[in-house]
């Protein structure tokens, strides 16, 4: 086994899993999404270190698609939305940011655990490091629950998809067509939800009216 | 060829609304295409009913169930697309939507269609996800159309809790592919022909992980519980249209991608594990779409908590697993799909008449609008499930095969939920058609066409209710399919 290989796979993984606590940890907006910009390209140098080592053509394709769309479209196109919104700091979530690291910590144990069966049907160097992207999914999802304004919303939403993206790299080499296209429909979707800040800023000059209004119940 | 010519019609119309300002010309054109996908996917129904298989080019792939959902989504996609240019035409006549809007919600609709038509002709079960994914961003558009703040906050909601659903189904599919990766056999592609064959050696505990992910995943999307909680914001803001698509077909196709794979599991894991998981999310969504029609205030809410008990109950037909059971089970899509769109089309046209869907304000619809409300009427009748409309054969047929699975606690379940849905819409619904009459209204004298269409909806529902006889041998088929 190549050295450099197991060592450049473990980084690009770990890095994954490093910029999606530390979006826990961070406050500032324009912070997080470069943070969320370091992993799409960390998610792609797993992809192209997989490609290289197994000679496919078509994974190194879909590791320079992940890099540049997750790497630089997305976050430059929520750094804009940044910028329009000057409100956004996360300014009262719902678990403060030391509960929320310890909850981070708890998650990824939780992740190795849950990840062991998964990893014994084809023990190897890269699917013994499906536990980071479990982790990462799960911190995307604790992002989702416990913060309230709608960037951080969709950037919990990003780190569940970097997350499972990194699972597919991990354990399949990607699944053929679907991670590419699930990473274009990303960018869809963060163009869609921009598009429901800027209307619904114009209309009542506050983004929090849109995550927090309670019009609708039975 | 046909499967091709199927998915390029609407992808087609897609490209003349996008190059093409609103013109009520287009609208028309883009309900005669839905007319001739209708035509193409009965002419496919013929073609698969033997159980032979369309293919082409190793992407688009139709058996009998790919054919009865063609046939479903183009029989709705007729209903909304027709109303369609009817209400843009008025709403714009009336200031209330402009014409870059009216374009904009023409061109989502082309794409929401196109996208549920891929998602069943795809080989690919990647492929079907993606159009899955798609059909969010395209209806997320369509439900916000009004662009009022409670349109705002239903599509926020949908956007964020679907998202994660169905990020939940794709990982569900990664951990299927990886087991199919290593079961032997050398196939690497996500062909659900290439996973059947392989089924039976794939590893049961990570087929038993992705399984559980794919049914909470697609199972966001057809508003099972305990991800449904943005099912009745989405279908009562949206459009009558757009509802109509949503809640008579969109629903139904994530839950064909839940057939696809519940055959898989079957087979790697045995029917007890698929069997146990679904009767648990749809005896959930079954009880829980009861209680919220017990105190229901909205006409609109109504019909999506309707749509939940219906996609409850197919989830329990499912888990069934008979071929006598997923007959039923496409049977009831088919009836649900027409007869739901039906209803949401005719609650739109009451939106628009009487300015609400609130059931206290409206009431003795019946004497005042005599056309719009026995559509609206009878469509209950069917919802309700009473002969001679298809819903009560195919509940019943579900029941049977309850039964005869042992399972007739379930069945005692169902009819006790049954029992009190069937008490309260019919309370709202008879305060709606017959209540006293309270104000005067001007006289309907628009919109007899589009009420003509919703009555041959509704006869092609009860027709489909005395006798199945053209689709028996396609539904039999496309049973026989997905239950190994």
């Amino acid at each position: 086994m190549n050295a450099a290989y197991v060592a450049a796979l473990q980084v690009g993984a770990g890095v994954v899993l490093f910029c999606a606590v530390m979006t826990l940890w961070r406050r500032g907006v324009r912070t997080i999404v470069s943070l969320l910009g370091v992993q799409g390209l960390a998610l792609g140098a797993v992809a192209l270190v997989l490609g290289l080592h197994e000679r496919n053509a078509a994974l190194l394709a879909s590791g320079g698609l992940v890099v540049i769309l997750k790497g630089v479209v997305i976050p430059g196109v929520l750094l804009r939305a940044s910028r329009l919104d000057p409100l956004s700091r996360e300014t009262r979530p719902l678990v403060n940011v030391p509960a929320s690291l310890v909850a981070a910590a708890v998650l990824i144990v939780l992740s190795y655990v849950s990840s062991a069966r998964l990893t014994s049907l084809a023990p190897s160097v890269a699917t013994r490091l499906v536990p980071l992207g479990v982790a990462t999914i799960l911190v995307g999802y604790f992002m989702l629950v416990t913060r309230r304004r709608a960037v951080s919303k969709i950037v919990g939403l990003i780190l569940v998809d970097n997350g499972i993206a990194l699972v597919a790299y991990l354990l399949t080499s990607g699944v053929p067509f679907v991670v590419e296209m699930g990473s274009s429909i990303d960018v869809l979707l963060v163009v869609v939800v921009l598009q429901f800040l800027l209307l619904s800023m114009r209309r009542h000059s506050d983004v929090d009216a849109l995550t927090e209004r309670r019009e609708l119940h039975d | 060829m046909l499967l091709v010519t199927i998915v390029a019609i609407p992808l087609f119309m897609t490209l003349v609304t996008a190059l093409n300002p609103w013109r009520a010309w287009i609208g028309r054109l883009s309900a005669a295409a839905n007319v001739a996908v209708l035509i193409l996917g009965a002419w496919l129904g013929v073609q698969t009913m033997s159980g032979a298989r369309v293919a082409a080019a190793r992407l688009l792939r139709a058996d009998s169930l790919s054919a009865v959902m063609v046939l479903v989504i183009a029989a709705v996609a007729v209903l909304a697309t027709s109303f369609s240019a009817h209400t843009m035409g008025r709403e714009i006549d009336a200031g209330a939507t402009t014409r870059r809007h009216a374009r904009q919600y023409l061109l989502w609709l082309q794409v929401f269609i196109s996208a549920m038509l891929i998602a069943v002709l795809s080989a690919n079960l990647g492929v079907v996800w993606v159009c899955v994914e798609a059909t969010t961003i395209a209806t997320t558009f369509l439900v916000s159309h009004r662009r009022t703040s409670g349109a705002f906050e239903a599509s926020w909601k949908y956007v964020i809790i679907c998202s994660v659903g169905i990020a939940l189904a794709f990982l569900g599919t990664v951990l299927i592919y990886y087991a199919q990766l290593h079961a032997g056999a050398g196939s690497t592609s996500l062909n659900w022909t290439s996973l059947m064959a392989v089924a039976r050696q794939l590893n049961p505990a990570v087929t038993r992980l992705g399984f559980a992910f794919v049914v909470l995943g697609y199972g966001t999307k057809v508003g099972l519980v305990p991800m449904h909680s943005w099912l009745p914001d989405a279908h009562s803001q949206a459009p009558a249209p757009v509802s109509a698509l949503m809640s008579g077909v969109l629903l139904s196709v994530a839950f064909y991608a839940l057939l696809r794979f519940r055959a898989v599991a079957e087979l790697a894991l045995g029917p007890s594990f698929p069997r146990t998981v679904l009767l648990i999310v749809g005896v959930a969504s079954l009880v829980v779409a009861t209680a919220a029609l017990i105190a229901q205030r909205d006409l609109k809410r109504m019909l999506a908590y309707s749509s939940i008990e219906h996609m409850g109950l197919m989830a329990i037909g499912a888990a069934v697993g008979s071929p006598l059971a997923v007959a039923a089970v496409l049977l009831h899509i088919l009836g649900h799909g027409v007869t739901k769109a039906v209803l949401f089309l005719s609650a739109g046209e009451i939106y628009t008449l009487e300015g609400s869907t609130e059931i206290s304000e409206l009431s003795g619809l019946l004497t005042r609008r005599p056309a719009l409300g026995s559509v609206f009427g009878v469509g209950l009748v069917s919802l309700l499930a009473l002969p001679p409309f298809s819903l009560f054969v195919s509940e019943l047929t579900m029941f049977r095969a309850e039964v005869d699975a042992g399972l007739a606690w379930v069945v005692a379940l169902s009819l006790a939920c049954l029992a009190v849905i069937f008490a309260s819409v019919l309370r709202h619904g008879r305060h709606v058609l017959l209540g006293a009459r309270e104000r005067a209204t001007p006289a309907d004298s628009r919109g007899r066409a589009t009420i003509a269409v919703l009555v041959v909806a509704l006869v092609l529902v009860a027709g489909l209710g005395l006798s199945s006889w053209p689709l028996s041998p396609l539904l039999w088929h496309a049973a026989h399919l997905v239950t190994p």
